[in-house]
């Protein structure tokens, strides 16, 4: 594998391979000295096009744990001259010698074309509405070891704003790859407009699908959605698509419950719901590092030892 | 005096076809037959010699960025595909919404490689608000009236363009179709490729909803209404009913819309990004079904070069548009007459006489090819297959969608009032 762009990039076995990578990584980071020389020599540059404090830093977390080198170009938007071409940007970043580019960046697709334009490895760390795949490897890891060895049969409502959603697009193709059955869930005016090809149902009643789901993973709720005529009023949302503390009474006992972040608290889900026994949000966080840790790893380490 | 004799070839025109020599003579055609002899003579055998081809939609992008396209690197463009006269977009810097600019182009544009027609806006700065100076800009030879690129959203503000144009004979209001707040913030079709790749979408119904209105609106003022580069199944179904109610309604497909899908964008490469979109296979078989039984009158190549640089940007933040002039008859050939689709007089009709008339243009341009007739020809080797090289364009810009693709049928000859701009597939200026 050169790239991560999409999780469209790998299969099952693909997957299973990550994730059994990042177990062990995992076991790194919980030693005294979280610290392997794994990718000594190797530069891996984060190239953020949008704020995106957690996302970078778990990256360059793994890359330092990884005693990769690493260089952060932040461009914020006020800084990108118009019609300033990406192409120079990034390889001007080539040129200063790089093994690794991870990229986040508002367009749709910017790192599938960074990577037909230099020879360094691109990871896409979140691009526009497209995907963000090790978003969805770190959720799929985090479901594996809850429910693991595999997501056979299980039950997935992604619930919100789909339709504008990369984590969405990532975490649908990758549930469904480990045998997952995933249900969008949301008013139509935030899922897809077409779900043409998408391995999965959808659902415009959160509580049709509340009490047969074995996980609930929400969306963030972009408020300025509204402005859009794309939903009332945030109260409206909340009652009808938030996970609330009463419709979290309805789920099964053994239900999980997931979230991206940042959250809303009391928007898309309730304080006392993300903080509940139900909610494995933190330990998404925690599992991002490793899972990043094992992405890097595999596209740049080949023929090293891991640890 | 010059003479030129074009030896071998199948004539074609609006009035049929016939084995003939076409002899031409201080730039109009002097005799159409055999046994004609001149001083100079170029080879026609195993071709068809019709009328110069005629596009209703460039851009040439003079003035403002002549980075991307000049007049003149445009117009040798044109020639090279077989074009004799092409309508220049109002979509410069400044638009063409005033004398002053409109008589430079024409003025920039006299000894060109191919006549260029300059079109006008419809409101000033293409805005949708005011109407742009449509008599002054008529009495400087505009027929062809649009805001392309922009859409006239406000039907209160189209109406009153058609309304005015009725005072201007000959003149049509050439609409954009697509309504901005639908499509506002999409950039490719908006279907199931675009849901996936989390690209915005452009919807079909932002085309047909203006076509649907604008078609009641030509009724309502009686007034000449010509689509632009008709893309979607249901526009095509709109204007087929308007043509059998009688209404005064044109349209125009582009090559790119017959020849690409919106598949095309699964790579996240803005050469296929372009307004309106490539649409769906089923919206391609609606346009080739509108061309083959006459609902859309023209091939226009919306030939639309941007710099290099341009189209090195994400999707979404690259500009619109596409080359067309050098590949357009080839892609016609190709796709729709080689099939079967289309008889070869079909697509002449399509690129030739059917946009004369629409633009104005008939007493020079699209045939027939007899006697006293203007010389603006173009000779066809219907069997030539090439290659496209997005490097040896004539267009300063290289923004094709079509590099590597074999396509059937070539220019060999183009002449322009009497003279051979293009010899054997080559610019001899």
């Amino acid at each position: 594998m050169k790239h991560l762009l999409s999780i469209d990039d790998l299969d099952r076995a693909g997957i299973d391979e990550l994730l059994d990578l990042s177990e062990s990584f995992l076991e790194v980071t919980s030693r005294e000295i979280p610290k392997v020389p794994a990718l000594r020599g190797k530069t891996v540059a984060s190239l953020f096009y949008e704020d995106s404090t957690r996302t970078r830093l778990s990256f360059e977390t793994a890359a330092k744990r990884l005693s990769a080198d690493t260089m952060t170009f932040s461009v914020s938007t006020s800084s990108v001259k118009k019609g300033e071409s990406l192409r120079d940007t990034v390889q001007t970043i080539e040129a200063m010698g790089v093994d690794a580019v991870v990229v986040r960046h508002g367009s749709a697709g910017a790192p599938r074309r960074i990577s037909e334009w230099i020879d360094a490895s691109i990871v896409n760390a979140g691009d526009g509405r497209h995907e963000h795949p090790t978003q969805a490897l770190l959720d799929t890891l985090t479901l594996r070891r809850h429910r693991g060895p595999s997501l056979d049969g299980m039950r997935v409502a992604i619930v919100g704003d789909v339709r504008h959603s990369r984590v969405a697009r990532s975490n649908v193709l990758a549930f469904d790859r480990m045998g997952a059955q995933v249900t969008l869930v949301g008013p139509p005016t935030l899922l897809p407009e077409s779900v043409d090809g998408w391995p999965s149902t959808v659902s415009f009643d959160l509580d049709d699908v509340l009490a047969e789901v074995d996980v609930v993973y929400l969306l963030r709720i972009q408020l300025e959605r509204q402005a859009q005529a794309l939903f009332p009023s945030v109260r409206e949302y909340t009652s009808r698509y938030g996970l609330t503390v009463e419709r979290a009474a309805r789920l099964k006992p053994d239900t999980l419950i997931m979230h991206p972040g940042p959250m809303n608290r009391g928007v898309e889900i309730a304080a006392e719901v993300a903080d509940g026994p139900a909610s494995i949000i933190t330990e998404q966080v925690a599992n991002g590092v490793a899972v990043r840790m094992a992405v890097l790893y595999s596209l740049l380490g080949a023929g090293g030892a891991v640890v | 005096m010059s003479e030129l004799l074009l030896v071998g070839g199948t004539v074609v025109d609006a009035s049929g076809e016939r084995v003939a020599d076409v002899l031409v003579r201080d730039g109009v055609i002097a005799a159409v037959g055999t046994r004609l002899s001149a001083a100079r003579t170029l080879d026609a055998g195993g071709c068809v010699v019709a009328p110069g081809l005629v596009d209703l939609h460039v851009h040439l992008r003079e003035p403002g960025d002549e980075e991307a396209e000049t007049i003149d690197s445009g117009a040798r463009a044109a020639a090279l595909g077989g074009f004799t006269a092409v309508v220049a977009m109002p979509n410069t810097t400044p638009p063409l919404d005033d004398a002053s600019v409109v008589s430079s182009v024409l003025a920039r544009g006299a000894d060109a490689m191919c006549e260029v027609v300059s079109s006008g806006c419809i409101t000033k700065g293409r805005e949708g608000k005011e109407l742009a100076p449509m008599g002054e800009l008529y009495a400087l030879g505009v027929r062809v009236f649009t805001d392309d690129g922009a859409c006239v959203d406000d039907p209160a503000v189209m109406r009153h363009a058609l309304e005015y144009s009725m005072s201007l004979p000959g003149a049509v209001v050439a609409q954009h179709a697509e309504d901005s707040s639908l499509a506002g913030g999409g950039h490719m079709h908006e279907g199931a490729w675009s849901s996936r790749l989390g690209i915005p979408g452009r919807p079909a119904e932002a085309e047909s909803v203006i076509v649907a209105r604008d078609i009641q609106l030509a009724a309502l003022t009686g007034a000449r209404v010509h689509f632009l580069h008709v893309s979607t199944a249901a526009a095509v179904d709109l204007v087929r009913e308007a043509k059998r109610r009688g209404l005064p309604v044109t349209a125009e497909a582009a090559p790119h819309h017959f020849a690409l899908t919106d598949e095309c964008c699964a790579g996240f490469d803005p050469i296929y990004k372009v307004h309106p979109p490539l649409r769906t296979a089923s919206d391609v078989d609606a346009i080739k079904a509108g061309l083959a039984d006459g609902t859309i009158d023209a091939i226009a190549t919306d030939h639309a070069p941007h710099a290099p640089e341009a189209k090195e940007r994400p999707f979404d933040q690259a500009p619109p548009g596409m080359l067309g002039l050098e590949t357009a008859l080839a892609l016609t050939l190709t796709e729709l007459v080689e099939p079967g689709a289309l008889t070869m007089r079909q697509a002449l009709a399509a690129l030739s006489w059917q946009p004369a008339l629409i633009a104005g243009i008939a007493d020079r341009h699209g045939g027939p090819i007899e006697a006293g007739r203007a010389a603006n020809l173009c000779v066809i080797d219907p069997a030539a297959a090439w290659e496209v090289d997005a490097n040896r364009l004539a267009s300063r810009a290289r923004n094709t969608p079509y590099a590597g693709r074999k396509l059937t049928g070539k220019v060999r000859h183009t002449i322009l009032r009497g003279e051979a701009v293009v010899i054997d597939g080559t610019a001899t200026r």
